[in-house]
């Protein structure tokens, strides 16, 4: 095809001169056509590998997670017995009793002032009506409401067995929901689309109601009350996010404390027992399977129907506490300091055979190859084949399965010849415009018909390129923190490929070095021109990328390592000192902070001297009071891009 | 281990084959090394070329399967995709030359389109000729192999619109357009 617009040679035909214009015009069309349709390609692809950087760094944070989530339970304990929650007198930790819940929220008044919905149960639809609006105008529900509603919702949940059987007829089709992560605006768009939840329009939420999005305690409020308003034609099962230890990282934790400053806890600790009370799988007609995770090839629905369900208030492993002659409470052979813990006993838990049941159901993902492996991407449950997927099928006489838990890009997709459906309901999950959500509504046949939507934000339209530029943005900004983070060993490991000192390798050596030392799948040959710079010959100045990005704060007086480390740490740091701050000021004194630390440190195997951290804490007293405002010492260790190209 | 620019020729084939692979590999969604072949043509323009329509539908041609499944298979695209970035074929446009077919739109000369006029090109099917009862003499004044229009969908056109229209005037001023979307792909590092 020609580049150049050229007006051809004579022709004596009367209309010539139209004819010329004609195929000027005509050229120059395609040419625009051809250019224009390039760029919205490449723009698509650049929103594809954004989406494939956040996912990658999604799930390996998932799996590094499961380490820390037993420090962490450890701190939610501590805080728990220290503060509001005062149980039975023999201070084990058990669940709380029907008595306690009536206590606690018949004795909160709610103020006149107060503009909000108010609740009386029985709950009715009108109840559901002006709730739904008050929730859509961002009003808080009371946390006497609340806890009111947990009350009844955990009374109803525990009538319930661990597999609901649900019947579809041409009179009362079904919807099932995947995963909502806190997206209100998705909920209200699926009932705007599809109708609010009725005997003759029954729903199943598939689980991961909450975290990552800023409203996981209004979707929570909603499906309650229509649970309670319709049981036997509403619908939910549990998800690995309706999990405390998630919780504490992922945001949910985080967003009930911010909006329930005073009853927060104890909200948290009432949904703790009633997210172990939600079910843990659906069966329509007897036919299709609804879970959230997958399965395993050990999977029995048998042995699933019988366990306590109840009893796994997480599905992470609880530490094991010791306790030595002193009457210390210590921790992988680290005391503790905190005598008063030494009364802690841990929660009845289930088999070990039980809790892998329910960790496969919940956690597990199909993979196109045939078998059933441990999940190593997540650190829980599995990987399982179409052969894994017949086998069941065949032995419960099963026609689908239907689960959620992974991002999809058009809100859902078929795997297994079409016998293993995902359905994910999250729209706009990384950024806005990233993906899709989708819903599934179902009749007798059993045949699923899918509905797909995105919630536009009210921004206004903003210019497809403006959107996927902001997405990238986003992309990388979390990839460059990840590349800070492994500094050192990205450093040690190019060194080996550069023998000679250059400050160069090939494209080939780096994209081989990126990709084992973060350990992470991506298309390094495309990302490299906004990570590296590279020299006219091909070879890759594999420095440059670290003179692009520092910390916000720049800490030239502190040991690197240390940097590396609180850069890593920083969102779980954020949610331990949370923790310790009790009265919510936002400061802890440099004593406390050095005492969490040492053990944090010791407990994840970092060694780092005395001095440095006291250093480090003298240098972030910027008010020089002695106190610490540790959002602002975490902020301070937020990866940003630099602009210009600053020597490291 | 020293790492090496791949000067040998051995090198330069296997570099553009990691880099095809690693594009197939943004849309392979399932890892099991086929993509839906709708998605040819962004692998195609991610790797830097700038086909037509009508040299897509002839690329597809030789990557599809014998019996089309929708479905094309990365050990068929390699191949064909190496060749076609050794040829170096369908160069990306120059900005000069984007700027004069904007310009030949513009009768006017007045440095911009109106809307009506963008549309009405960019979505017409064929060409309103009177020799088309002569076909013969309708490709020959027009020297083209393949029907002339590539016209765009509605959803494309909607796209371009909403980034090229100035909302206050309704029409499209080229020239700030076309700087607009230059500009918009150096978000690479200085080099």
């Amino acid at each position: 095809m020609e580049c150049t617009i050229s007006t051809m040679g004579c022709n004596a035909s009367a209309d010539y001169s139209k004819h010329k214009y004609n195929e000027t015009a005509i050229k120059a069309t395609v040419l625009i056509q051809r250019w224009y349709r390039c760029k919205r390609a490449q723009l698509e692809v650049r929103r594809r590998y954004s989406l494939t950087i956040f996912e990658s760094i999604e799930y390996a944070d998932e799996q590094e997670q499961t380490q820390l989530s037993n420090f962490f339970t450890f701190m939610l304990e501590h805080r728990v017995h220290r503060g509001e929650v005062a149980h039975t007198s023999s201070g084990s930790h058990v669940s709380p009793d029907a008595d306690s819940y009536v206590i606690e929220y018949e004795k909160i008044d709610v103020p006149d002032s107060y503009r909000g919905p108010r609740l009386s149960f029985p709950l009715n639809i009108a109840h559901a009506k002006a709730l739904l609006n008050a929730l859509k105008n961002r009003q808080l529900l009371h946390p006497r409401y609340v806890l009111q509603l947990l009350h009844e919702t955990r009374r109803l949940l525990k009538e319930k067995p661990n597999i609901t059987h649900v019947s579809v007829s041409y009179f009362k089709e079904i919807t099932i929901c995947g995963d909502l992560h806190g997206n209100l605006d998705d909920l209200l768009l699926v009932f705007h689309k599809n109708g609010l939840p009725s005997e003759i329009n029954p729903y199943v939420f598939n689980g991961d109601f909450v975290d990552r999005g800023k409203n996981s305690m209004e979707i929570l409020i909603i499906l309650f009350v229509f649970l309670l308003i319709y049981p036997n034609d509403f619908h939910l099962n549990r998800g690995n996010h309706e999990d405390y230890i998630l919780n504490m990282k992922y945001g949910f934790t985080k967003e009930v404390l911010k909006k329930y400053k005073v009853h927060g806890m104890t909200i948290l600790y009432h949904l703790r027992d009633i997210f172990s009370w939600l079910p843990l799988a659906t069966l329509v007609n007897n036919k299709v399977l609804i879970v959230h995770g997958g399965i395993s090839d050990t999977t029995d629905l048998d042995s699933l129907n019988l366990l306590e369900r109840n009893k796994l208030k997480t599905l992470m492993k609880l530490p094991k506490l010791e306790t030595d002659r002193k009457n210390q409470v210590k921790i992988q052979g680290i005391p503790l300091g905190y005598p008063e813990l030494s009364q802690w006993s841990s929660h009845p838990e289930l088999t070990e055979e039980e809790r892998k049941q329910v960790l496969d159901i919940l956690w597990s993902d199909p993979k196109k190859q045939h078998g059933c492996n441990l999940n190593r991407r997540r650190g829980a449950g599995c990987c399982f084949g179409p052969d894994t997927t017949e086998q069941l099928l065949k032995k419960y006489n099963l026609k689908m399965l239907i689960r959620s838990h992974e991002f999809k890009l058009n809100g859902y997709d078929l795997t297994h010849d079409g016998k293993v459906i995902t359905i994910f309901s999250a729209s706009n999950y990384y950024e806005e415009g990233s993906n899709r959500g989708a819903y599934i509504r179902m009749n007798p046949d059993l045949v699923p018909r899918f509905v797909q939507y995105q919630v536009c934000t009210s921004t206004g339209k903003r210019k497809n390129w403006e959107r996927v530029k902001t997405i990238e943005q986003s992309a990388l900004q979390t990839l460059q923190e990840r590349i800070f983070v492994h500094k050192q060993k990205l450093m040690d490991t190019f060194a080996k490929y550069d023998c000679n000192n250059t400050g160069r390798i090939s494209v080939s050596d780096w994209a081989a070095v990126m990709e084992s030392v973060l350990q992470l799948k991506l298309p390094w040959r495309t990302l490299k021109s906004r990570l590296v710079k590279t020299d006219p010959d091909g070879n890759v100045d594999y420095m440059s990328c670290f003179y692009y990005m520092d910390t916000a704060r720049p800490m030239h007086q502190v040991q690197p390592t240390l940097v590396e480390t609180l850069c890593k740490y920083r969102k779980d740091l954020q949610v331990i000192f949370n923790i310790i701050d009790e009265d919510e000021s936002g400061l802890i004194s440099p004593d406390e902070f050095r005492k969490t630390w040492k053990i944090f440190s010791s407990y994840l195997g970092i060694h780092s001297h005395d001095e440095a951290i006291d250093k480090l804490a003298q240098s972030i007293d910027y008010n020089k009071d002695g106190y610490i405002d540790f959002s602002e010492f975490l902020e301070a260790f937020h990866v940003v891009r630099k602009l210009e190209n600053k020597a490291a | 281990m020293m790492g090496r620019a791949g000067i040998c020729k051995d090198g330069v084939i296997a570099e553009i084959e990691k880099k095809i692979t690693e594009a197939f590999e943004v849309f392979d969604r399932d890892g099991n090394e086929n993509v839906d072949v709708r998605e040819i043509g962004s692998i195609v323009r991610s790797l830097g070329c700038f086909p037509t329509e009508a040299e897509l539908h002839e690329l597809l041609a030789k990557v599809e399967e014998e019996e089309p499944t929708g479905y094309v298979h990365l050990e068929k695209f390699l191949p064909v995709m190496t060749k076609i970035l050794l040829d170096r074929s369908y160069r990306p446009i120059p900005e000069d030359v984007l700027l004069h077919a904007f310009e030949a739109l513009d009768e006017k000369k007045s440095g911009y389109i109106t809307k009506e006029e963008l549309v009405k090109h960019m979505t017409e099917e064929g060409v309103d000729t009177p020799s088309s009862s002569n076909p013969v003499a309708f490709m020959s004044a027009y020297r083209l192999e393949h029907f002339p229009g590539e016209p765009f969908t509605e959803e494309e056109m909607e796209e371009m619109l909403s980034s090229a229209l100035d909302p206050e005037t309704n029409a499209v001023h080229y020239r700030d357009y076309i700087s607009m979307m230059i500009v918009d792909e150096t978000d690479d590092l200085p080099q």
